[in-house]
């Protein structure tokens, strides 16, 4: 009976625990730093062509979940030209190397998630 | 029979400690948002962008509304294709419906009439809502002061410069014109939305009249004293692929356009068009003139680039096509500047500074048929002693147009579409 009681307290205790680290997660992620803020806003700003959060909706590669150092070696190699393209050897350029890095180490830490599917529709008389 | 404490007992007992400590937060949460309302003025590139990050970012603790007049997106990257005849007016339009449902983003369809900062409340034709942070997303607004006929004249001389129906309008305009017409245009002077896009157009309708009409002709009329983006790359293909089709004149503008005979007037001639498309100078959208938050000649909006705040107006911030800057107005940079002001206002309402340095990248594909595309890219930085966004080295235009690149401009519309709207 003892251990029961003991047991349920230590599974309180636990859940106490647990939630509260719940929550400060939460709030970290809201006051996240400004090198943080940095990555964030410089990674989504890839989704037009790579997808919310690097889950690309067709065509380009999907960036979420891809291992970090093969992120990291071709983001390289497009700034140093050793990689040929059409159009990110001009965004790579533009980056320095430890954006480079911060940005592997997001798309590595994203789920790889189904995009909605969007479908077009017909205009609608009175649009503009 | 002592009772055992059970694996299944464990989960009863955590779930309800878990749900104890949890539910007064999650009631909290549903009846008022611990971090406020931010109202979003604008569903466009910049303002719907703007709604999904702050709820994304936020964790839904940032309650936020978006007031758009219309009840469709339609897709101005890619509307050119409707001219050319490679895509409909219909595989351009979406609905707001997942931008809604998927981010819990309240919507209003309506038109805003005034904006009270004192009271902070935004009133439309059909109500009002208050705001703890206010975001002006309106796009463009075109100025028809020189020449306030063709305003009335739309439908003889659309723009097309915002697709939707005037976009269909000129496509059937060059659908009944004969062959050996003349389809004149404009670029007016810089800088306007989209700087490629004249450009992008006049190759689009050239596309179509060297397979359908090829004794046709196209005049470029530019109000510049040049082709103001990708200009090697559109100098070649219009002397290369639309030779003889394609007639470009630089410092060119519209002074006088006759409505009736569609005869336009510039400062060094007359032409006389079959169809007609002038593409009017334009400044920020109306929410934006309202508060007069277009200081910068009176048409562009000046702002904080590290909040997108305005420098006229606190607690209101201004995104997109309206805010005055070095960048290109853009699909691209309206997202762009959507997210980095998301990313701020979510760390200044939770109580935390915003980046001091936003970098982030900018993509413009134009297609010069229906097939083949080119492109400019390049990553903007913010410049902490200049304090605004500016270059970065290495970006660049493609070596020539491909497919390839056509593909990927296809990519790059599915992918921004999808980030935006769903």
């Amino acid at each position: 009976m003892l251990f029961n009681k003991i047991s349920t307290l230590v599974w309180l205790i636990g859940c106490l625990i647990l939630t509260s680290v719940a929550y400060a997660a939460e709030v970290s992620v809201l006051s996240s730093t400004p090198n943080e803020q940095h990555t964030r806003t410089l990674a989504a700003s890839c989704a037009a062509c790579h997808g919310t959060n690097g889950n690309s909706a067709g065509v380009s590669p999907v960036l979420a979940g891809l291992d970090a150092t093969y992120f990291t070696t071709q983001m390289l190699a497009f700034k140093n030209g050793s990689r040929t393209s059409t159009v990110m050897h001009h965004h790579a350029k533009g980056l320095k190397a430890d954006e480079i890095n911060d940005l592997a180490v997001y798309f590595s830490q994203q789920n790889r998630v189904a995009n909605s599917t969007l479908k077009p529709q017909t205009l609608r008389v009175n649009h503009e | 029979m002592s009772k055992s404490y059970s694996r299944r007992d464990f989960i009863k007992t955590a779930s309800l400690a878990g749900s104890w400590i949890l539910a007064p937060r999650a009631y909290a949460r549903a009846s008022k948002p611990p971090l406020g309302h931010v109202v979003i003025i604008g569903g466009g590139f910049a303002g719907t962008t703007a709604a999904k990050y702050i709820r994304m970012w936020s964790l839904n603790n940032i309650a936020v509304t978006v007031i758009e007049k219309s009840a469709q997106f339609v897709s101005c990257p890619l509307s050119n294709l409707v001219l050319g005849g490679s895509k409909s007016i219909n595989d351009l339009t979406f609905g707001y419906d997942l931008a809604k449902k998927n981010h819990g983003v309240k919507w209003v369809q309506d038109e805003v009439t005034t904006i009270d900062t004192n009271t902070k409340k935004v009133t439309m034709k059909r109500g009002e809502i208050s705001y703890d942070r206010l975001i002006i997303a309106p796009g463009i607004d075109f100025m028809y002061d020189a020449m306030p006929y063709l305003e009335a004249a739309q439908e003889q001389i659309p723009h097309a410069w915002k697709a939707g129906w005037q976009t269909v309008n000129l496509r059937k305009q060059l659908e009944v014109m004969p062959d050996g017409g003349l389809f004149v245009m404009n670029v007016p002077k810089a800088p306007y939305r989209c700087p490629p896009g004249p450009y992008e157009r006049a190759c689009q309708v050239a596309s179509y009249l060297q397979n359908n009409k090829p004794k046709s002709k196209v005049i470029v009329l530019d109000a510049n004293a040049e082709i103001i983006s990708k200009k090697g790359l559109f100098t070649k293909v219009f002397n290369e692929m639309y030779a003889g089709i394609i007639d470009y004149r630089p410092n060119n503008a519209i002074t006088e356009v006759d409505v009736a005979s569609k005869t336009i007037t510039t400062e060094f001639e007359k032409v006389k068009a079959d169809v007609l498309n002038v593409i009017p100078p334009q400044r920020a959208g109306k929410p934006a003139q309202m508060l007069g938050l277009n200081n910068i000649d009176k048409r562009w909006c000046e702002v904080d680039f590290l909040t997108y705040e305005s420098k006229l107006a606190p607690n209101i911030h201004v995104i997109g096509d309206s805010v005055s800057a070095a960048l290109p107005k853009s699909a691209h940079m309206a997202t762009s500047q959507a997210r980095v002001c998301a990313s701020a206002i979510v760390a200044i309402m939770s109580g935390s500074n915003p980046d001091t340095a936003p970098v982030f990248a900018n993509t413009c594909y134009s297609y010069v048929n229906d097939k083949m595309a080119i492109h400019v890219a390049n990553v903007y930085r913010y410049d902490e002693a200049k304090k605004i966004m500016v270059s970065a080295d290495g970006g660049g235009v493609s070596d020539k147009p491909s497919e390839q690149e056509g593909q990927f401009a296809g990519a790059w519309a599915t992918n921004i579409w999808s980030d935006v709207l769903t």
